[in-house]
């Protein structure tokens, strides 16, 4: 069983890398960085079952600090497209001469 | 064994959606369909406390969140917001770098060991007050830094 749901983890894992490399909008990148951390929540309780309540809470520190990153990534999207009228991440490349 | 496929099946498929779909806010949609299925998969890992901490957290914050900041950067009206991508080659290329290691390494461990008793929130609590503790308190602080410094990131100058 602990198998199985690993597995599931990692392809949930592997189809947030696709989402990260691939989107082109900074808020459908958030979104893809938010499955990834859904699967490390899914092997974090997957693991608790055998170890015992660590697991849980360290899958609680996860989601508070996802919060925590969704709330400051939000603040600086809307950052973004208060200066350039445009959420596209690849205008935002001031720093590559 | 039938409910974990079934759950299984719609947390990859709606993952696959929030990946694909090409329409911003359908996307974010699918996010909360696949949040939502993997706090059904915690009560099927004997996790129920934490399946309510993924509802209420995550499909209750982050999914109005993510909503609200959709709507603030978009210039037209409605919800046909486009979500472009490109390099599916090369961004398939990375998920299946990643993937193929990590199989190999989870179906090549044997044995994850014994089960223990189901988790309990006091459990959890316990946890949290004693080997987690400092954690547990630099987490409030960052909480507050986060909360601080998305305030000064989107503050206007001189209103």
């Amino acid at each position: 069983m602990t198998h199985m749901v690993l597995t599931v983890a990692a392809i949930l894992f592997a189809l947030g890398i696709y989402g990260v490399t691939t989107r082109k909008n900074a808020i459908g990148i958030l979104v893809s960085v938010e499955l990834m951390a859904n699967a490390v929540n899914l092997n974090l309780v997957a693991f608790s079952q055998h170890w015992g309540a660590t697991g849980q809470s360290f899958a609680l520190f996860a989601i508070a600090l996802t919060v925590a990153e969704v709330v400051v990534g939000l603040a600086l999207v809307v950052l973004l497209y208060r200066t350039r009228k445009n959420v596209n991440i690849d205008l935002a490349s001031d720093l590559r001469s | 064994m039938t409910a974990f496929a079934v759950i299984a099946g719609i947390i990859l498929a709606s993952g696959l959606m929030v990946v694909r779909s090409e329409n911003l806010v359908h996307s974010v949609l699918w996010l909360a369909v696949t949040l939502i299925a993997t706090a059904v998969q915690f009560v099927l890992l004997n996790a129920p406390f934490l399946a309510g901490m993924q509802l209420m957290l995550y499909t209750g914050g982050i999914i109005t969140l993510m909503l609200f900041g959709v709507m603030l950067t978009i210039r037209d009206e409605g919800v046909d917001i486009p979500n472009p991508s490109e390099g599916h080659l090369a961004g398939a290329g990375a998920a299946l770098a990643f993937l193929v290691p990590t199989l190999y390494a989870i179906w090549g461990t044997p044995d994850f060991g014994p089960m223990v008793d189901p988790i309990t929130a006091k459990d959890i609590g316990s946890s949290f007050l004693g080997p987690q503790l400092i954690a547990f308190e630099a987490l409030s602080v960052l909480l507050l830094a986060a909360m601080i410094g998305a305030i000064v990131l989107v503050r206007r100058k001189d209103p």
